[in-house]
């Protein structure tokens, strides 16, 4: 049934941080690498190499300017993949129970072999997390690498999200949002986690931490040094002289 | 969002078709034998024509059945349930008007009352949806079950009721305009809440995930035929209220019945068409819509 659970035991999902993010999309990269050969349909391509290439993703990378009142503008990288609502729209508009959220962790996922491809989950997300597959024509979308993080057949350290194993710059951490001692939950505490466009009723569970103050170049830029000499001594300061004199 | 032939074909031929056979079972106009064949096979040609043609969107209409397991929560499998029970109830009420020549009131009025619950729970598939401010407000019900029940009065030929009705479904229609040209702006969704960056400045998207289209640009993104809206809702309007009532006020002959029908139908393509081609998904703020 695609009711959704009242409280899941666990809340697995990630915290982006948004001050480390730089927008390499290697995240991009190692996800559709995972789970195009991995759990449920592959992710395909469509024109790969022709004029117009596209293709399924289960996060994206964003990158917006934001523009103080005063002072230079920022640019902030911004991934965007499946937040793994506690409230999913996704969950309660799908006809055939194909998509659900799990009691044990909370993952929003579908189960393939259900979808009919109707695409109303993907209208119900106000994310854009959730797109059709070109080829297999089933919803895909992040399922917190299920089959990663729970895969006894992988080293230890690698039982994560792909996207957060990959990152360069340490910018992802995933982690139980239930327990109040998490890395995730005391990052979201300590830095400000940020939930997205709550006023959509989604109680989404990622989160993500706004960039940190920046230093201010422009005020140090535009101070001028004091003169440190206005008479030059010998014969340079006799030759400005003479010269003023003319 | 993508205004998809065949969703435009579902909505507006079955929600004439429901409007159709509503009429039918409380009686009006009250037809027996062939007469009666004449009307049903209308109403049922229309509302199941526009039910296959909503599976053609379908990624897997072979799994189409599985859509009636989730009727505690889905408006869509609620939809396929109340349809198919409306057209079982009224196939019985027509078989008594068809073969035995007796109209079995209670049954009628049973499927009346199904075939407005089917268009309302189509058009709650789409008013449920918070993320399409344009399409989430008590309106959007009021404006299928109008055009629902105008049309199919217009269909069962009832010249007294019929234009009242066209006239008050297009005041609804020019209300359900009014009111979603302002819906996203007070949903109170914009880029500044979809990335959280508000507090700092004015968000701007500076640079798009890649360089081509994708799913979610094609069919929630849809911004080709806004263009040309202000005119087609005039022309909307012309057709689908003002020259069928005109017309059902005349002096009445078949041709110009079938002009008004034929008139209306068109004109709900339209408003149907504008329906989805005019409404705005949020995510379209994180590519830089509305900004």
């Amino acid at each position: 049934m695609t009711e959704l659970p009242g409280e899941t035991t666990r809340k697995l999902g990630l915290v982006i941080d948004l001050d480390t993010c730089v927008g390499c999309h290697a995240c991009v990269i190692s996800c559709k690498g995972w789970n195009t050969e991995n759990y449920g349909a592959p992710l395909s391509d469509q024109d790969a190499y022709g004029a117009e290439p596209t293709g399924t993703f289960l996060n994206r990378v964003h990158s917006y300017e934001v523009q103080p009142d005063s002072g230079p503008a920022q640019l902030i990288h911004f991934p965007k993949s499946c937040l793994h609502c506690e409230d999913a729209p996704c969950v309660t508009v799908c006809p055939t129970g194909a998509s659900y959220k799990r009691v044990e962790d909370g993952i929003v996922l579908v189960n393939e072999t259900d979808c009919i491809g109707c695409g109303l989950c993907a209208w119900a997300c106000p994310y854009g997390a959730r797109e059709m597959d070109g080829a297999e024509k089933v919803m895909k979308k992040c399922t917190l690498c299920v089959d990663r993080i729970y895969n006894e057949n992988l080293p230890e350290e690698d039982r994560e999200p792909a996207c957060v194993r990959t990152c360069p710059a340490g910018a992802r951490h995933f982690g139980d949002f239930a327990d109040p001692d998490s890395n995730v939950s005391r990052l979201t505490r300590e830095r400000g986690g940020i939930e997205l466009m709550s006023e959509q009723g989604t109680r989404p569970v990622n989160r993500y931490l706004p960039p940190r103050a920046k230093d201010r170049m422009a005020e140090t830029q535009t101070q001028q040094l004091d003169p440190v000499a206005t008479d030059l001594p010998g014969f340079l300061g006799w030759l400005d002289r003479a010269l003023d004199r003319l | 969002m993508n205004p998809a032939a065949s969703v435009i074909a579902f909505t507006s031929l079955s929600g004439l078709g429901f409007g159709l056979l509503f009429w039918l079972g409380l009686g009006f106009p009250p037809v027996t034998d062939w007469v009666a064949f004449v009307f049903f096979a209308l109403a049922y040609l229309l509302a199941v024509g526009g039910l296959l043609a909503s599976t053609f969107h379908l990624g897997h209409p072979e799994r189409a059945l599985k859509a009636f397991t989730q009727w505690k929560t889905s408006w869509l499998s609620r939809e396929a349930w109340s349809s198919v029970a409306t057209l079982l109830v009224m196939a019985a009420f027509g078989a008594g008007l068809l073969f035995a020549g007796i109209a079995i009131a209670p049954v009628g009025w049973l499927g009346a009352v199904l075939s407005l619950l089917t268009v309302f729970t189509t058009s709650m598939i789409y008013s449920q949806l918070r993320t399409v401010p344009r399409w989430h407000q008590p309106l959007t019900p009021v404006l299928f079950l109008s055009l629902s029940l105008s049309g199919g009065a217009l269909l069962a030929g009832m010249t007294s009721v019929a234009p009242w009705l066209l006239v008050l479904a297009g005041v609804i229609q020019c209300l359900h305009w009014w009111r979603g040209d302002q819906a996203l702006a007070s949903s109170g969704t914009t880029l500044a809440t979809a990335t959280g960056l508000g507090s700092i400045g004015k968000v701007r998207s500076f640079e798009p995930p890649h360089t081509g289209g994708n799913y979610l640009t094609r069919e929630m993104i849809y911004v080709v035929g806004r263009k040309h809206a202000r005119k087609l809702r005039v022309i909307a309007l012309l057709l689908m209220v003002v020259l069928p009532a005109v017309l059902l006020l005349l002096p009445i002959s078949h041709a110009l019945a079938a002009l008004a029908v034929v008139s209306h139908l068109t004109g709900v393509v339209t408003s149907r068409w504008l329906f989805f081609a005019e409404a705005e998904h949020v995510v379209g703020l994180y590519y830089g819509e509305r900004t």
